[in-house]
């Protein structure tokens, strides 16, 4: 095992320095000077140009820049926000939690749907109900989020008048975060009146970043079990005569649920990506809406440690997935 | 079921008609994939015959028209059968010619992704050695970003537009078809009959492109459907960030974007560029999994 886990960090490797030098590279590909560029809108002085150009190591050798950079992120040291003038990595800290948080219930949704869907299909395979949710999961694995997001507050929040249109929480409530997470801060501070808005912010958007995993999930699901229902040992469980349930539920299932998992996993990038268009439209102040409000701001320091922090958690998340797959799964462990 | 003629119909192959009829045969089972077919047609009509099937011009506005509802709307009138946009201008003319911005957007992307997925594939597939690890991990690489962040970044150093959110598409999607060909590329390498040509003295790009590429043809057409999806979805969501096509271009995610503070006060703005953009992409989706059905013998039902 712990070969394997040698072997797989062997491996991100180069990807790890990869991310690195692409992030690196990132500013120093903008056009026009790479100083002005960070510098924002507002420009700077010649002086105040030398003393930045002297600061960031422009005149240094290439390589010692990238050494230094790397250096740097290593030490946690993003830099400092042209917008907020605060450390990129603080601002990130604040942001962090509530992508995790609208992703968490996203996956949430996407599971608890998905999952039970997928099962039921496969074993009534080619009924009616098989038929329409496959019907349904294409159409939802096809579905541009950021328009299904804008329907689903015409609908709830127009229309119905159901849900907030945009933000985390209503504005009356203030209170100083705790764990990051408004649903858990609101609970610990004991008040359930915040606790209902939070939530009430977190359905649609919840639900519209949980779109496409919900479709790729359910149709893992049903493919899987349905690989599973064939086998051998699902036969003979069925031949000692344990009851349907028993055997979909404990045979059948928990061997489905492999790949599934692994899916599930996988799901990380399309859920970061799928963040960056949620939070923009509902105003949730996660990192995907600070990505896209730093390149309209032109605050390029905040873009490039956005990028460099957003691909380390997926390669780490997919690193940690690959893993347990293995522990899950001594067959993967030998190959 | 196993032999390489029936798997690849669409190779060379004696009878190419028999070919198409098999290749037919079971892609007309699929209900899904001859209805998404039927649709895509559609489209493809209506982004031709754009300028003679539109009411008006796409830019035209008509100042006494803003927001004007849907024609079965109280209101509305068959003058604008889809109702205006908030400048006036006829919505379903502008979502018309927008199919041209779609097509094309998928057209491009799909043919530049496969170029460059093609060249890099057969590259490391057929040298291995250095040249395969190079270009894998640079693969790798690309892969480890979430696929919006990575177009979003590639065009903020572009700069915004249609042409350089093409690019960056692109660019993110085309490993997927870099790792199909090298991995076709050396399941293929050992077979008899490109022994048979190796020996026969074909050189390096010969074996390449006239042997071994016609028989990795069938995963990389099922791929490159999936990417014409993907490639449309993914530049409207960069046109709806602000940061693909730049108003007044009737693309449908610049459409939307445009829309966005009208949520509230007129549904039609916002609700028929998405559909349009949910019909061109479940189309092709549907096809995409009836190119599976018939083009993989794997997944083909005897």
């Amino acid at each position: 095992m712990l070969r394997y886990l040698l072997h797989k960090i062997v491996l991100v490797l180069p990807t790890l320095i990869g991310i690195t030098i692409c992030a690196f590279a990132f500013v120093r590909l903008l056009p026009g000077d790479p100083i002005l560029a960070m510098a924002g809108e507002h420009g700077v002085s010649p002086a105040r140009y030398e003393e930045l150009k002297e600061q960031f190591g422009y005149n240094l050798p290439i390589w010692q820049q990238y050494a230094h950079y790397v250096r740097d992120a290593a030490t946690g040291n993003f830099g400092v926000s042209i917008s907020s003038k605060r450390p990129v990595i603080e601002d990130f800290m604040t942001l962090f939690p509530a992508t995790i948080e609208l992703s968490f219930f996203a996956l949430i949704f996407a599971m608890v749907l998905g999952i039970p869907a997928g099962i039921v299909a496969a074993v009534k395979r080619g009924s009616w109900f098989d038929q329409s949710l496959m019907g349904t999961a294409l159409v939802g694995y096809s579905m541009p989020i950021f328009w299904w997001g804008l329907l689903l507050i015409i609908f709830f929040s127009g229309y119905l008048g159901w849900t907030p249109v945009s933000g985390r929480i209503g504005l009356q409530f203030f209170f100083k975060p705790i764990t990051g997470f408004m649903t858990v801060d609101t609970l610990l501070y004991g008040k359930l009146d915040a606790f209902r808005s939070a939530l009430s912010h977190l359905v649609l958007p919840a639900v519209v970043l949980g779109t496409i995993p919900l479709a790729v999930i359910a149709r893992q699901t049903r493919s899987a079990m349905l690989e599973v229902l064939g086998e051998d040992y699902v036969r003979t469980a069925r031949a000692k005569g344990l009851s349907s349930a028993r055997v979909i539920g404990v045979h059948a299932l928990r061997n489905a649920l492999i790949p599934v998992v692994t899916t599930i996993g996988l799901q990380v990038g399309t859920l970061l990506a799928g963040a960056i268009l949620t939070e923009t439209i509902f105003a949730w102040p996660g990192i995907g809406k600070w990505m896209v409000d730093s390149i309209f701001k032109r605050d390029y320091v905040v873009v490039q440690s956005g990028l460099l922090l957003i691909a380390l958690i997926v390669m780490a998340v997919n690193l940690i997935v690959d893993v347990l797959y293995a522990v899950i799964n001594p067959r993967i462990r030998a190959a | 079921m196993s032999q390489s003629t029936e798997i690849t119909p669409l190779a060379a192959s004696p009878d190419r008609m028999l070919g198409f009829r098999t290749f037919w045969h079971y892609f007309s089972v699929n209900r899904g994939a001859v209805i998404g077919l039927f649709v895509f047609i559609l489209l493809v009509l209506a982004a031709l015959l754009a300028p003679v099937l539109a009411p008006y011009a796409p830019d035209v506005q008509d100042k006494t028209a803003f927001l004007r509802p849907p024609a079965w709307q109280a209101g509305g009138s068959a003058q604008y059968l889809l109702g205006t946009d908030a400048v006036g201008r006829d919505m379903l003319s502008r979502l018309l010619y927008g199919a041209r911005f779609s097509l094309l957007i998928g057209a491009v992307v799909v043919t530049l992704s496969l170029f460059g997925g093609i060249t890099l594939g057969l590259l490391a597939g057929y040298f291995r050695g250095w040249v395969d690890v190079a270009i894998m991990r640079v693969m790798d690489l690309i892969l480890a970003f979430p696929s919006l962040l990575l177009a979003l970044v590639l065009v903020t150093i572009l700069g915004p537009g249609l042409f350089n959110a093409m690019l960056a598409i692109s660019l993110v999607l085309q490993p997927h078809f870099a790792r199909l060909v090298r991995a076709a590329v050396m399941a293929e390498k050992s077979r008899e009959y490109v022994v048979a040509a190796k020996v026969a003295g074909a050189g390096h790009l010969r074996l390449m492109l006239a042997t071994i590429l016609p028989n990795c043809l069938a995963p990389l057409i099922v791929q490159g459907t999936l990417s014409f999806s993907n490639a449309i979805l993914e530049a409207a969501a960069l046109g709806f960030l602000g940061l693909g096509a730049q108003p007044p271009t009737p693309e449908w995610g610049t459409m939307l974007a445009s829309a966005r503070e009208f949520i509230l006060r007129a549904w039609w703005v916002v609700t028929f560029p998405g559909l349009a953009i949910l019909i061109t992409v479940l189309a092709i989706n549907l096809i995409g999994d009836g190119l599976r059905d018939a083009l993989d013998p794997k997944l083909r039902r005897s």
